[in-house]
């Protein structure tokens, strides 16, 4: 099920962020890994470093594209100037789909840079599932939404976050990138079951999948990407396997970031759930 | 609230101001309480209220936002000492919220503002622009487009008096009235050693940029802001230099750039050619020049 038309019927295994401090051991040291994901706005610039960088890795790696600004939720319309700088990028890396968040974060040409959580109306699916149509046309390869973490909910949603996201991707015909770690921390804000949010997933539309660590406050959990998975997650990780088969995975690490090895073998981590998955479906 | 309203009304709150001591305002944007604001269209849970959700994300946007243009401009920081840089920088943010799906174009207006208020950059305000032009002009040189560069063979057929020359787009040409390329790197140098950052050590560099500033004299000076190797430098240039480059920039012919460089210039007739082609050849093997577009187009 891994290898679907959402993420260009291709079959990653485990990869990790591509981040700066991690620049230097990958070019010398040429690590073994299945794969790079890189934060698209940090190379839709038009040279220098990042670029030279860039090209080296695809040289020897696949690179998937991963965005935080398209803001497909934003009432407003979408930036051409974004989407035409993204299209060149996507040549460039020839990333077999891509992937941004379930969410807003613009209003009238504003921005907050923050992936700020959507009102789970009808009218923000259809709104939200015909830009994801407009970008899936405009760049002409698959999408993926990712679904966010979540500090706060809203009077107006008519419905819950797991049916909002069926609901957007159904209208948009688009793929998903399950973060299961963003679930877990919506799931421990809103007191909410993460598994009846992984188990209402359309796992045929799964494209790929996120791990990663977070922070606790007294009173809420925030996504911070500065620690090592948790065990719960890792526990909607293998739920999420179980129901999407052996689907592409990277661990993100944004910050505090340790070396490349250490943040590597916390990725590699995935592996064994998906030995078991594999072998449970042999059995 | 149809979704349009919904978000002018979360991100005039997210957008909004904190306080002092880093906390959502009590008062909301339409005047109002902001409790009262808030429990409109962010919902309670057994453990926040609504006010306190959406303090969440108003505390991570400001936190967001003022740490990118504080990386970004470290040697303003320097020149107007922590305090003053922050509450500048809210300033800023509030009268040029971004308008970027980048964060990198967050501080593109920063001098430009600071002419327009001038009370923020005093009583360093001549320092504080310069700085701030160096700093953004050091990012558009970080990541600016480059173009094929120029080959002995397109000069072949183009040698003459009508000789173009064209430069790379990422190289910056600027005039500054304080040597801020040195300040900037010291600056840099001390950021450096973040391994130490002891209290002691930290109020030691706080006051070794205090005395860096002060000593700093006004000194005019021009500089080219280029890349070798995708690492950005700074190189001083001479005035009758800096004004050859700026003019073939500005699309004259190499010989009417040269002509008007040395109209009111100091230098002895006899030793203008020497200098001309010693420039030529460093500019030259700094790649500065790039091929015509017709010529690119051409392969």
């Amino acid at each position: 099920m891994s290898a679907n038309r959402f993420n260009g019927f291709t079959d990653y295994g485990i990869g990790i962020g591509l981040r700066a401090p991690h620049y230097d051991h990958i070019l010398t040291r040429k690590p073994v890994v299945d794969w790079f994901e890189i934060i698209s706005e940090n190379f839709v610039i038009d040279g220098g470093r990042p670029l030279h960088i860039l090209d080296q890795i695809l040289e020897q790696y696949k690179v998937v594209q991963h965005g935080v600004s398209m803001y497909f939720g934003s009432a407003e319309k979408l930036n051409r100037e974004h989407l035409r700088r993204l299209k060149e990028l996507v040549q460039r890396t020839k990333t077999p789909w891509l992937s941004d968040h379930l969410c807003w974060g613009s209003v009238d040409g504003r921005y907050t840079h923050d992936l700020l959580p959507m009102p789970y109306t009808f009218e923000a699916a259809r709104i939200t599932a015909q830009k994801v149509r407009e970008v899936q046309d405009f760049l002409e390869i698959p999408i993926a939404v990712e679904n966010v973490s979540s500090y706060a909910e809203y009077h107006d949603s008519e419905m819950t976050e797991w049916e909002f996201l069926n609901e957007v991707v159904e209208r948009a015909d688009c793929g998903i990138l399950l973060d299961v770690n963003n679930i877990y921390v919506s799931s421990q804000n809103h007191n909410f079951n993460p598994f009846d949010y992984v188990n209402s997933v359309p796992a045929e539309r799964v494209a790929q999948i996120h791990i990663a660590g977070h922070s606790k406050y007294r009173k809420y959990i925030l996504d911070t990407h500065d620690h090592p998975v948790i065990d719960p997650v890792w526990k909607l990780y293998e739920r999420a396997i179980q129901r999407a088969g052996h689907t592409a995975t990277l661990l993100e690490w944004d910050d505090s970031i340790p070396s490349f090895q250490e943040v590597h073998d916390e990725a590699l981590k995935a592996n064994k759930f998906l030995r078991a998955t594999a072998l449970a479906e042999a059995v | 609230m149809k979704l349009m309203q919904l978000q002018r009304t979360m991100a005039r709150a997210v957008m909004q101001p904190l306080t002092a001591s880093e906390r959502m305002q009590r008062r909301a944007p339409d005047g109002g309480p902001m409790k009262r604001y808030a429990s409109r269209f962010i919902k309670p849970n057994d453990r926040l209220t609504s006010f306190e959700r959406l303090e969440i994300y108003n505390r991570q946007y400001w936190f967001r936002v003022l740490s990118a243009l504080g990386e970004d401009f470290p040697g303003l920081r320097a020149v107007l000492g922590q305090r003053r840089f922050d509450a500048m920088s809210k300033a800023y943010l509030i009268a040029n919220p971004s308008r970027s799906f980048t964060l990198r174009n967050l501080g593109a207006r920063v001098e430009s503002w600071l002419r327009k208020n001038p009370t923020w950059a005093r009583p360093n305000q001549d320092l504080a622009l310069d700085i701030a032009r160096l700093e953004w002009s050091d990012i558009e040189a970080f990541d600016g487009k480059a173009e094929p560069p120029l080959r002995p063979e397109d000069l072949a057929n183009a040698a003459g008096p009508r000789l173009k020359l064209v430069l790379q787009p990422y190289v910056r040409l600027l005039s500054f009235r304080y040597p801020v390329d040195d300040l900037l790197l010291e600056v840099r140098k001390e950021d450096d050693d973040t391994d130490f950052a002891s209290n002691a050590f930290t109020e030691r560099k706080k006051r070794k940029r205090v005395r860096a500033v002060a000593k700093l004299k006004p000194a005019q000076i021009f500089l080219a802001v280029h890349r070798i190797d995708y690492s950005v430098y700074f190189r001083r240039l001479d005035q009758e230099e800096f004004s050859i480059l700026t003019a073939l920039r500005r699309g004259k012919t190499l010989s009417a750039a040269v002509e008007s460089a040395f109209r009111k210039s100091s230098v002895a007739p006899e030793e203008r050619p020497l200098k001309v082609q010693t420039w030529f050849q460093a500019w030259s093997t700094l790649g500065w020049f790039c091929r015509p577009e017709k010529k690119r187009a051409a392969g």
